[in-house]
């Protein structure tokens, strides 16, 4: 109702100063990320050898998505964020309206053996207003100790079928990504699934899926709920971001498994909040995180598979564990060729109706 | 300010100012902090002026259309020439999304539209954009850009009471599957009508026992129910969790004395059950407080006069000590009511599919649709149930009844 007191769930974390340099305030830039694991691995792999390098302070803030804020910062006229990190279909609809600053490929630097950056960028990663970051996915997965049956879920249909694997599932409380699940399980090809969702009859059939699993269905929003979920038993299998999955694989030591087939490869964008005063800083952020070398520092820290070919190929082992990274990237060899690429603008044109059609459902 | 007798001229109105000036703070603090944002955002739910400002010669051209058949050539050599402009000064993505309402797909339509128009310098414009997108030969479009062209607006009101207007003027309710507000509206209250209830019920013998306690014990036992209204609402909302899940401590007891089986575990999480649970805790202590401050106001002596009088303890009660409680009562409820039916963040973590309330759809509206319009004419009617509650209220008892003690 009162939206000065909405729930502005971010926090304000750490002011990474510079030591010995002696930064004045000015040069600073607040750079906004996801929190979690990932934000650590920004932290460590972006912003502290950022602020070390150029002497530029780096203020880090959490938040949980969307363009709220920065719409409420771009409208009142006080930019607080200068750096943010978005999903793709926030960043067009952000740059379409004018919240950020258009970014010009251009800018950034070459790979290490000299290709420019707009040929290394990966296809589709890099648009108007957004740097692509990093690919990540949403996946499902299991725990290994719920699941006594001898075969075990290895495809999408596998999630959505009670008989062979009794037991609740969990999946994000929208309507995005759980219709395209529900269409590759009943069998649609994967190139042809937002054919299918553009039709009524398409959308009728992934809702008719959806139907058979809804009683069993416990539906998260926060990306730490499905390792818990899974962890405390809750559910025998869940839809999850897979980089959760990893940190709690690696770092738990959690038996979960990740079914890679059916996966909705997704891409992370860097935006520049449009007008602020700091934007010499933040460009100069984006330059630095664009480089092959803080991508890789990053994706050995967690799961998700940088933008650029040439960050891609400086992936080694994991930092803590030295365990091989490329069997859990989302957009490896092996793991891409069951994917689908999340069209954002399918989204972007049915959010609204799927949304009120998704919440009807729900509450029938 | 000024009063109608004036006693002692100069000096009052500097006592006046000065009393002024002590409150000002406050003042200033509740306009900027409460008054102006609830008016910004109220003002948000009737006025849009977004897509009247960027197409307002189309728009005026529309306004002789019959919304049936397609509007002539000069029409879309207009809209073509604003949606270019449009784009030039990046206001065409908020048009996009507001025309993607009323019909979905015509966002990226118009988008497309304006990078393709770019080539394009002259007509015939028809031809052109309906070879750009077929969109552009369909009637829809059109009355999507005239309806959202209007700059004051009820739509957001309509589409907050599941209802849309049709290009023929009438005011029809929507399909089957896009209703969702008024059912969770309904929802809302219901469910906190049902928390009060058992606010009152649980809290109601607390606060007399803690009334009637000696001071030290009553201490105790008022620290027990400010304990847990100065932790964290996150933490007790996660306790709950813990407790209630499928595989938490109560089912787990559940199936050890073997009064369910490990197949057939409650779910008490994750849907209505969660929500009402953890909010009736949530929102105890809010009863027991004023419950409390009007009881300990109450003389024990008189129920023992009551009694010493030939009444039974029932009749003691009924007739002595709930009349006199009812101010405490009626505190209690209103404020446990009230916080409930915007309650946000609990159900957001419990509620599971059918224990979410109006306000995480507010929420989802402020945060991700980012459709502040319909967010806004959903906190009205919100604001509007409230308000009509609080005057049956005090029509029925009089607000002078409302005791928060002291």
């Amino acid at each position: 109702m009162n939206y000065c007191t909405k729930s502005f769930a971010f926090l304000f974390v750490v002011l990474l100063f510079v030591a010995g340099c002696g930064t004045d305030e000015s040069r600073s830039v607040t750079a906004v990320s996801w929190g979690g694991s990932y934000g650590r691995a920004i932290n460590e792999g972006v912003n502290i050898p950022f602020a070390e390098e150029s002497g530029i302070g780096v203020v880090v803030e959490d938040y949980n998505g969307g363009l709220a804020q920065i719409r409420a910062q771009v409208e009142i006229g006080e930019i607080h964020w200068d750096l943010v990190d978005l999903e793709i279909a926030h960043a067009m609809r952000g740059c379409d309206e004018g919240l950020l600053e258009r970014l010009d490929i251009n800018q950034l630097p070459p790979s290490p053996d000299g290709i420019p950056a707009a040929e290394d960028f990966l296809a589709g990663t890099f648009t108007d207003c957004g740097m692509g970051t990093f690919f990540w996915s949403m996946v499902y997965a299991y725990n290994e100790e719920n699941i006594l049956s001898e075969t075990k879920p290895s495809t999408m249909a596998d999630f959505f079928d009670l008989n062979t694997f009794p037991g609740r599932r969990g999946m994000r409380r929208v309507p995005q990504m759980n219709i395209e699940f529900a269409l590759i399980a009943d069998g649609v090809p994967l190139d042809q699934v937002y054919a299918t969702m553009s039709t009524p009859d398409g959308l009728d059939r992934a809702f008719a899926k959806l139907d058979m699993i809804k009683e069993d269905v416990i539906w998260w929003e926060a990306g730490a709920q499905p390792p818990q979920m899974l962890a405390d038993g809750e559910v025998i299998m869940s839809t999850a971001y897979n980089g959760r999955i990893f940190n709690a694989q690696v770092l738990e030591d959690q038996p979960f498994v990740i079914v890679w087939h059916g996966q909705l490869l997704s891409i992370g964008q860097m935006v520049i909040v449009a007008g602020t005063p700091r934007l010499d800083e933040a460009l100069e952020y984006l330059k630095f995180a664009s480089t092959p070398e803080a991508m890789s520092r990053v994706s050995n820290r967690i799961s998700y598979s940088p933008a650029r070919r040439s960050g891609a190929s400086l992936v080694a082992t994991h930092v803590a564990t030295g365990i091989e990274m490329e069997p859990h990237m989302p957009a490896s060899t092996a793991n891409v060729a069951h994917a689908v690429r999340y069209d954002w603008s399918w989204w972007a044109d049915h959010q609204d109706q799927m949304n009120e059609r998704f919440s009807a459902w729900l509450a029938q | 300010m000024a009063g109608p007798i004036k006693l002692s001229g100069g000096s009052g109105y500097r006592a006046k100012l000065r009393a002024l000036g002590l409150v000002a703070p406050l003042l200033i603090f509740i306009v900027v902090t409460f008054v102006a944002p609830l008016g910004t955002m109220l003002v948000r739910s009737v006025y849009d002026p977004v897509v009247a400002d960027a197409f307002p010669e189309t728009l005026e051209l529309l306004d002789d259309w019959d919304g049936l058949a397609l509007p002539p050539e000069a029409v879309y050599a207009m809209v073509a020439r604003e949606i270019k402009r449009a784009g030039d000064e990046r206001t065409l993505g908020q048009v996009a999304s507001r025309v993607n309402r009323v019909q979905g797909g015509l966002r990226s339509a118009i988008t497309r539209t304006e990078r393709e128009l770019r080539e394009i310098e002259q007509g015939p414009w028809r031809e052109s954009m309906t070879t750009i997108d077929s969109v552009w030969a369909d009637s829809a479009v059109w009355y999507a850009i005239k309806t959202t062209g209007e700059r004051f607006t009820a739509r957001h009101y309509w589409n907050a009471l599941d209802l849309q207007s049709l290009p023929d003027g009438s005011v029809v309710r929507q399909p089957e599957d896009r209703r969702i507000y008024l059912r969770l509206l309904w929802r809302t209250l219901m469910i906190s009508g049902l928390i009060t209830v058992l606010c009152l019920i649980l809290g109601y013998p607390i606060a007399h026992l803690i009334a009637c306690s000696s001071p030290s014990r009553a201490n105790l036992l008022l620290i027990l129910v400010l304990v847990p209204f100065w932790t964290s609402l996150l933490v007790r909302t996660t306790a709950w969790i813990v407790l209630l899940q499928t595989q938490g401590v109560l089912n787990e007891f559940l199936v050890t004395i073997g009064l369910i089986s490990d197949g057939g575990r409650l779910a008490m999480i994750y849907n209505m059950t969660g929500t009402i649970v953890a909010m009736t805790h949530v929102l105890l202590p809010f009863m027991v407080l004023p419950l409390y401050s009007v009881m300990s106001s109450i003389p024990s002596t008189q129920m023992d006069a009551a009694a010493s009088l030939g009444a039974t303890p029932v009749q003691a009660f009924l007739r002595v000590y709930w009349p006199q409680s009812l101010p405490g009562v009626g505190a209690g409820a209103l404020l446990v009511f009230i916080l409930a039916i915007g309650y946000y963040i609990t159900p957001a973590l419990v509620g599971g599919s059918d224990g979410q309330l109006i306000s995480n759809m507010i929420a989802y509206h402020m945060q991700t649709s980012l459709n502040w319009g319909l967010a806004a004419a959903l906190g009205g009617v919100l604001l509007l149930i409230v308000l009509v509650l609080y005057a049956v209220y005090e029509r029925l008892l009089g607000v002078e009844k409302i005791g928060l003690g002291g």
